[in-house]
């Protein structure tokens, strides 16, 4: 193998796990050692200036970075990076002082932002401050898009979304709330600068073509509607049995919340096994803990009216059977097909992006799927000035995805208004800072804490059943925090070698616990891979090489269970292991 | 400062053949200077019982005074231990193996504990040929008392500060043939791939097996014109042979090109497998042994590899014709069978 260039800031990104799945690439290694120091409010803003919603995503995110935690690799379960993050925008002071400061004077570019959602909002957090004047259009009343119309409240309380919300629109946002934008034309004809459409996939998918839909239309309901329904105050009841269609988040929204207005037998109904379902694994747990069974390989075949009224639904039973090329078939297991008795039915199979106001003549076009048309990296639409984020751009996905979609577009816009090619995009900002204090002495906490992850205390399901309003968890307080941060294994500080200074001593290779450490002939990847000391056989994770040392071997380093607790560079005579911390941060349209 | 390793371990390793993880051949961290060929050392002794698959509880390690002597604590942390008095290892060695001869032991030394104040138990255990391992770590220099040469400092060696050795050294693996231990080997700290098998070779020995490992001490003797340092040891060793170290009941599947095969069968079956070139001398033939490290060592170069195996060795309890059972599985009656008997045995001697 070819010695690993560690100058390529990518190679040490990729290595801080968490941050790398994260597609804000917030450094969650950072904040969580400013928890575990208790500076809650430094680490607030190191997440605001990454993520822009702490508190909403600290409870609410996919958490992509979980699965990815090393800690889930080296012991049972990942660090709980989520809960550590609403701790510290729980615990934080008031940060009013420390945001950006806008620019009285206006750089003369006006931004128009269709859809006040996570999107959008970014984009507006990232040109504020740049002197940019935005407006901002929404057919709501309120700033947030479907983090307020979808989420609801006993997962992510009102006022936490508004305070986040509107450090924003308080930095001088224009906003047109309850003014539905009905032709993009007509925003383009008042020669914005450019316009950035976050509009979200505001359409839940039905199943229009079952039987008894139309019949039974008015228990029938559009999961995501009802929701918003729900938060809006025009619904505030349902039927005492309930079935919720589908397996995704909001399948577990619409069931848990269908418990807290009435439903007293509310079933999950899924197509597909209960491992292929979608929803994030801890929301499933909630939902059962809540009563919720989970009925999965169900496939729904008829709606039954009664006089007038449902009474019920019937289901095929079905088997998932698998392809040579892994894809899945529902096949049905040809049983008498199953009649499960409700009273109302609640359809949360998926949504739809949807772009009525988008006119062909407008220059934006679209793919077969009714996606626009984007460069992924730019997310610039065929209308030069166009651009789109969040789940109006790739279909839905997630918060933090679309946050991630805001920072690239505030890029393109600023490029855009500069005169400047989209291309010309600035790279991330890359910090290595030692961390040798002493001999043995390290800025970082480099002992291992090996406790579990710690359980977050949640409101009794007595009290929180009877109170939509009322959050079921009640997040970590600052001592659980404290253990929780430490189980942290600081995978920013990185184990630097210096290939020039090793006298192959061997002392590293014997003192690390996790056997990651081999000096070998060299040879290719694949064969490699093989005759370490422990076998590597994760592949999407990196061999760290170094060059021919005086004995010819190379030193081969998988990063797979590393434990970054710095005892190689203890043992190293030389300091040809040396632990840095690598700061990274993704670029950001204020660093042009 | 760690002061304890992390317990988490590689969740791929697989266990041993008698089941034990290699973390149950570990001991505590190591306290010494960072980068010191004892450490090395000590991972190869875990390395090798590992791979012996010797449960940890029927080891006994021993050792006297030292660098070298403190290392029992950082391996085999579920073995017996024994710390003795400067230079007494060999003594502890031989009360506890005659007691006690269904145990693996494992004598760690250093050059001073050895070659100097434990010189005269040292070489009578080697007469005899007591059942053990002997492992010395040999930097050529008191490295607890800043580093002042030791017995087996090469003559004209430089230290760090510049002053030549100007006295004669003491060769231990040429003391240890002549005195009728039946394996000999010398190794390197720096070089575990002829490391291992060599102690894996000498556990299965049975008799005294005598291992001295070149151990730089990275603070006192690692300067480039010290023979102890790692660059001289690298730029002037050569290998006797290489060897693979096949246990009892395992099939030799490797072929090797270019090379004479010698096998060199053990007590307990397993096979010394050496590839060497040819015309290079027989490692069974004592005289032959002693000649080729005088050869090299007039060349300047330090022989490695196994420098001498007897396969007939009888060691200490075969030479007294001793118990078979060890003490603790005998009764009172069996171990003071009273006045009668002696009696007996003095009368015998009339």
């Amino acid at each position: 193998m070819k010695p690993t260039d560690i100058e390529d800031p990518q190679y040490f990104h990729k290595v801080i796990d968490c941050q790398f799945a994260c597609p804000a690439h917030t450094p969650v290694p950072e904040y969580i050692r400013l928890i575990s120091q208790k500076r809650y409010t430094d680490a607030y803003m190191l997440n605001w200036a990454s993520n822009v919603f702490p508190g909403v995503l600290g409870r609410v995110c996919d958490r992509p970075c979980e699965p990815a935690c090393r800690r889930g690799r080296v012991e049972k379960d990942p660090v709980a990076i989520c809960r550590l993050k609403r701790l510290c925008a729980d615990n934080r002071d008031e940060v009013l002082g420390l945001l950006p400061t806008i620019p009285a004077e206006k750089n003369g570019k006006r931004i128009a932002l269709i859809g006040a959602g996570p999107a959008s909002l970014t984009v507006a957090r990232d040109l504020m401050p740049l002197g940019y004047s935005i407006d901002l259009y929404d057919d709501q009343e309120k700033g947030g898009g479907f983090m307020r119309s979808q989420l609801p409240s006993f997962r992510l309380p009102e006022a936490v979304l508004a305070t986040e919300v509107d450090y924003i629109l308080d930095m001088g946002v224009t906003t047109h709330f309850t003014q539905r934008v009905e032709s993009l034309q007509a925003v383009l004809d008042q020669d914005y600068d450019a316009v950035f459409v976050g509009t979200g996939a505001p359409r839940g998918r039905d199943l229009p073509d079952l039987p008894g839909r139309e019949a039974g239309a008015g228990s029938i309901h559009v999961g995501i509607d009802w929701l918003a329904g729900v938060v809006f105050g025009h619904v505030n009841a349902i039927g005492k049995r309930v079935l919720v269609l589908g397996g995704g988040n909001t399948a577990m929204d619409c069931c848990r919340t269908a418990r807290r207005l009435g439903g007293e037998q509310v079933s999950v109904v899924v197509r597909s096994p209960r491992e292929e379902m979608k929803a994030s694994p801890w929301e499933i747990d909630e939902a059962v803990h809540e009563d919720v069974p989970i009925i999965d390989n169900h496939v729904p075949l008829e709606f039954v009216m009664g006089n007038n009224y449902l009474v019920g639904m019937r289901f095929d039973r079905v088997q998932a059977v698998y392809d040579d090329n892994g894809k899945r078939q529902l096949r049905s297991t040809g049983q008498e097909p199953v009649f499960m008795p409700c009273d109302e039915v609640l359809l949360a199979v998926g949504q739809l992006n949807a772009f009525p106001f988008i006119e062909k003549e407008s220059g934006v076009a679209f793919t077969d799927k009714g996606l626009p048309q984007l460069n992924p990296q730019t997310l610039q639409s065929t209308h030069p000035k166009v651009f789109f984020g969040g789940d109006a751009a790739f279909g839905p996905q997630n918060i933090i995805t679309a946050v991630a979609h805001g920072h690239e577009a505030a890029i393109s816009i600023h490029l855009l208004c500069q005169g400047r090619s989209l291309r010309e995009r600035p790279g991330p900002q890359v910090d290595f800072a030692g961390q040798k204090m002493g001999v043995h002495d390290w800025l970082y906490h480099n002992q291992v804490s090996e406790t579990n992850r710690q359980a977050v205390p949640m409101l009794s399901k007595a009290k929180t059943l009877k109170d939509r309003l009322l959050e079921v968890e009640l997040g970590f307080d600052r001592q659980i925090g404290q253990a929780e941060s430490l189980r942290c294994l600081n995978c920013d500080v990185q184990t630097v070698f210096h290939a020039d200074l090793c006298i192959e001593c061997d002392g590293c290779v014997d003192a690390c616990p996790e056997s990651c450490i081999n000096f070998v002939e060299n040879g290719t990847e694949e064969e490699l891979r093989t005759r370490l000391k422990a076998p590597a056989e994760n592949r999407s994770q990196d061999l760290y090489v170094s060059g021919p040392l005086t004995t010819g071997r190379v030193m081969v380093k998988d990063e797979d269970v590393c434990l970054h607790c710095g005892i190689c560079a203890e043992r190293c005579p030389t300091s040809a292991w040396e632990m840095q911390k690598f700061l990274f941060h993704p670029a950001q349209a204020e660093h042009i | 400062m760690t002061f304890q390793r992390p317990t988490f371990r590689h969740p791929d390793l697989p266990p041993n053949s008698a089941g034990y993880n290699l973390r149950d051949y570990e001991g505590g961290i190591s306290t010494l200077c960072a980068g010191c060929g004892h450490d090395s050392i000590c991972g190869a002794i875990i390395q090798a019982c590992f791979e012996l698959a010797i449960p940890p509880h029927q080891l006994v390690k021993m050792s006297g005074i030292g660098c070298s002597s403190k290392t029992p604590a950082y391996f085999l942390g579920k073995s017996h231990g024994f710390n003795s008095v400067h230079g007494r290892m060999p003594s502890i060695a031989t009360g506890a193996n005659m007691a006690n001869r269904d145990l693996v032991y494992l004598g760690v030394s250093g050059d001073g504990d050895t070659a100097s104040i434990g010189m005269g138990q040292f070489v009578h255990a080697v007469r005899r040929n007591l059942n053990m391992v002997y492992i010395v770590m040999n930097n050529g220099c008191y490295g607890l008392t800043k580093g002042q040469y030791s017995a087996t400092a090469d003559k004209g060696t430089k230290s760090k500060k510049g002053s030549v050795n100007a006295l004669e050294s003491i060769d231990l693996c040429e003391l240890a043939i002549q005195l009728g231990a039946g394996f000999v080997g010398r190794s390197f700290s720096g070089d575990k791939k002829q490391l291992v098998p060599m102690i894996k070779a000498g556990l299965a020995h049975k008799g005294l097996s005598f291992i001295d490992v070149i151990s730089p001490c990275v603070t006192f003797n690692n300067n480039p014109e010290s023979t102890k340092s790692y660059h001289w040891v690298r730029e002037h060793s050569e290998a006797t042979n290489t060897f693979d170290f096949v246990p009892f009941r395992q099939t030799i599947t490797t072929e090797y090109e270019d090379s004479v095969d010698q096998e060199v069968r053990l007590h307990d079956d397993s096979v010394i497998h050496l590839h060497k070139h040819e015309n290079t001398p027989d490692v069974t033939d004592r005289r032959q042994a002693i000649d080729n490290l005088e050869d090299h060592k007039a060349e300047g170069v330090i022989l490695t590899g196994v420098l001498y195996v007897n396969p007939e060795s009888a060691d200490t309890h075969d030479i007294l014709n001793t118990s078979e059972k060890s003490f603790n599985s005998m009764g009172v009656e069996d171990l003071c069978p009273g006045g009668d008997v002696l009696a007996k045995i003095n009368e015998s001697y009339r």
